[in-house]
């Protein structure tokens, strides 16, 4: 039995005229302790797709299994890190994380939330900033803030809606180091939705290209079979990396020129602005 | 350097940014531009007090001379030449009994003002000393089980403006405790919203007066038995009821539009639904609460001064109508020192209001 299964899964957005289907047939499977990545464009259907496993939104058609079980809700087993890093502004690092672990781990006390929450927050290397709010935290930050309260209600699988699109890409490189170290201490199932070809290599184990929508579906996946721990600077002159890397651009812009050939029709833009970074 | 940001940031929270010219001018050194700015934001405010009170002065007289000139002809009409001189000269005089009523001149209305406050003076010296002479009276009466001698003189300008705030701070917390829960309530669901729309709709631009004739009604039927303030609590009911419309709407709004993203994280946090209502609901609609709250305190106190004057409750409106039908020399000044007393006490509980406004208010990008 897979640990997460999607069958023929589609996903229409209902409007006055009817709607468009976003998402058509996704057919995904992902193995325990596995780390997979789907690249895709903006405005393809990645959020949504993440949406449905994580449980906010059901599917207007086919399955999605967590475990053999049918998704139907939201879970404490999948923890989410979310594009925006949705943080309560009105709440300090050390509340926000302390929300979420107290919800995870109704029974413990008081005092041992507070431990979990300070370990977390030092682990994304916050502890200098655990009282302020998130308007006073750079965008890099936030996001650390954001992958701290994940984490710290200790999911069985992390799903990662571009968690680091929005960051520079010296933070960036810090950050996905950060994630992969948690994700191999205790092996946890990992779903990373990026729009950077290079992060989904250096940190997946199989990366799935999302066709642009609408009626967006997975392509032929990629599988990237590099030792880990992998190392940034070597992995450039590494002969799976060099290939791997050609062959899944060279698919996106192929279905990019497709895209574009087909038809002439103007796409409405994702409302996606750039946020302020200085508090 | 960091009293002077403290400073700043008060005044800025305070929305008295004006005063920053000022702060900038005396704490550190002061800068070309601060000058500049010193000179925009304090001197020309200051020249259109000028104006104001130039416009006034001269408005006045205006008016002064047309109501003496058609009491000299009405006298010369009635009475002949010599009732006429008689009068000019009586005017002149700046005798009482002959003055023509009309709108007062900037000196008269702060001679008034300082008469009110000498007023106020007496007032309160002829209270304590009341208060002293019946202290151990009174104190024989409670020990026997009857009631206390109060004092029950004419109240002053100064006791009215506080039983004014006493009746809008309590019509204030009666709006806040009827219109803020209602608010949550039915910004929650969306059923209630649309059943109870029409209710709001209708209700909210009834006038103050048909809110105090319906107030009068019940409570003057609910008191009959009893001896409390009867109208004080008309008052006070009419006041909340007017002005909760604003806190009303604005937080049935603020419920209904919580941002999209915060729900997600209630959602994924399985908060449960108290949690997820007190936590995540309410903190994300306070900045919008409070806009209400602020509309509703400002719409209180618009309000108070035509109740009062309607209720006979005293109060800042009953002074105003004591005065105006009194009509002696001074009730115009009089009334003209309590229309700016009226404007700038609004003006402060606005500025209360909106510094915890802004207290509470973050931005939408913030958390994002
Ligand atoms: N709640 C929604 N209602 C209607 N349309 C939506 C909604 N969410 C997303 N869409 C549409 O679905 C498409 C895919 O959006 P999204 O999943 O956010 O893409 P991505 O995350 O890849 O940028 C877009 O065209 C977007 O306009
Ligand atoms: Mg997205």
């Amino acid at each position: 039995m897979a640990y997460l299964e999607l069958k023929n899964v589609c996903k229409t957005y209902e409007d006055a005229s009817g709607g468009t289907e976003v998402l058509s047939n996704i057919n995904l499977t992902i193995e325990e302790g596995e780390f997979v990545a789907i690249v895709g464009f903006t405005g393809s259907g990645k959020t949504t797709l993440v949406n449905l496993i994580n449980g906010l939104i059901k599917p207007t058609s086919g399955e999605v299994l967590f475990k053999g079980v049918p998704v139907t809700d939201t879970s404490h087993e999948r923890g989410v890190i979310f594009q925006n890093y949705s943080l309560l502004p009105w709440l300090t690092v050390g509340q926000n994380v302390y929300m979420a672990v107290k919800e995870a781990f109704p029974k413990e006390s008081k005092e041992k939330l507070q431990a979990i929450v300070k370990d977390y927050v030092a682990m994304v290397s916050l502890s200098p900033a655990i009282n302020k709010r998130p308007k006073e935290l750079s965008g890099g930050m936030r996001q650390r803030v954001a992958v701290a309260r994940a984490l710290a209600m200790n999911p069985e699988m992390i799903i990662m809606d571009e968690p680091l699109g929005a960051l520079d890409a010296l933070t960036r490189g810090n950050l996905q180091d950060e994630i992969l170290n948690i994700w191999s201490k205790d092996k946890r199932t990992a779903l990373l939705i990026t729009n950077d070809v290079d992060e989904g290599i250096y940190m997946a184990d199989r990366i799935i290209p999302l066709k642009p929508g609408p009626n967006a579906t997975l392509g032929p996946e990629f599988t990237i079979d590099i030792e880990r721990p992998r190392d940034k600077t070597s992995l450039n002159d590494n002969e799976t990396y060099k290939k791997n890397r050609n062959a899944i651009i060279e698919y996106l812009m192929d279905i990019g020129n497709e895209r574009k050939s087909v038809s002439n029709e103007t796409y409405e833009l994702p409302e996606i602005s750039p946020k302020s970074f200085v508090a | 350097m960091k009293q002077s940001i403290t400073l700043n940031k008060i005044t800025q929270l305070m929305g008295f940014g004006f005063l920053k010219p000022i702060t900038a001018l005396f704490t550190g050194k002061p800068q070309k531009e601060d000058v500049v700015n010193f000179l925009k934001k304090i001197i020309v405010p200051l020249l259109s007090i000028l104006l104001f009170l130039g416009v006034w002065q001269g408005g006045s007289t205006a008016l002064f001379n047309k109501e003496a000139n058609f009491k000299i002809e009405k006298a010369l009409a009635d009475q002949g030449q010599a009732a006429a001189d008689e009068m000019k000269a009586c005017i002149a005089s700046g005798e009482i009994s002959c003055q023509p009523n009309t709108l007062p001149s900037p000196s008269q209305v702060w001679a008034s003002f300082k008469t009110l406050l000498e007023d106020h003076k007496v007032i309160s010296a002829d209270k304590l000393a009341f208060k002293e002479k019946t202290a151990a009276m009174n104190e024989k009466r409670v020990a026997a089980g009857k009631e206390p001698i109060t004092y029950t003189g004419r109240p002053s300008f100064v006791d009215q403006i506080f039983t004014s705030l006493k009746t809008v701070f309590a019509g204030f917390l009666l709006a806040l405790v009827i219109a803020v829960p209602i608010g949550v309530v039915i910004g929650l669901s969306t059923t209630l919203r649309s059943s109870f729309n029409w209710l709001i709709q209708i209700f909210k631009p009834v006038s103050p007066v048909v809110w105090l004739l319906l107030v009068f009604m019940i409570v003057k039927t609910l008191t009959k038995d009893s001896n409390s303030d009867s109208a004080f609590i008309i008052s006070f009911i009419s006041v909340g009821l007017c002005s909760m419309w604003a806190t009303l709407v604005n937080t049935a709004m603020g419920v209904s539009s919580v941002d999209k993203d915060y729900i997600n994280v209630a959602k994924v946090l399985k908060l449960g639904p108290m949690q997820k209502v007190f936590k995540v609901i309410l903190p994300s609609s306070l900045p919008l609460i409070f806009t209400g709250l602020r509309i509703t305190l400002s719409v209180a106190w618009m309000v108070l001064i035509a109740i009062e004057l309607l209720a006979q409750s005293p109060g800042l409106g009953s002074f105003v109508w004591e005065e105006f039908q009194n009509g002696a020399i001074d009730s115009n000044s009089k009334i003209i020192v309590a229309m700016f007393i009226i404007g700038i006490i609004g003006f402060l509980l606005d500025r209360i209001m909106l510094t915890i406004q802004n207290m509470v208010s973050f931005n939408k990008n913030e958390g994002v």
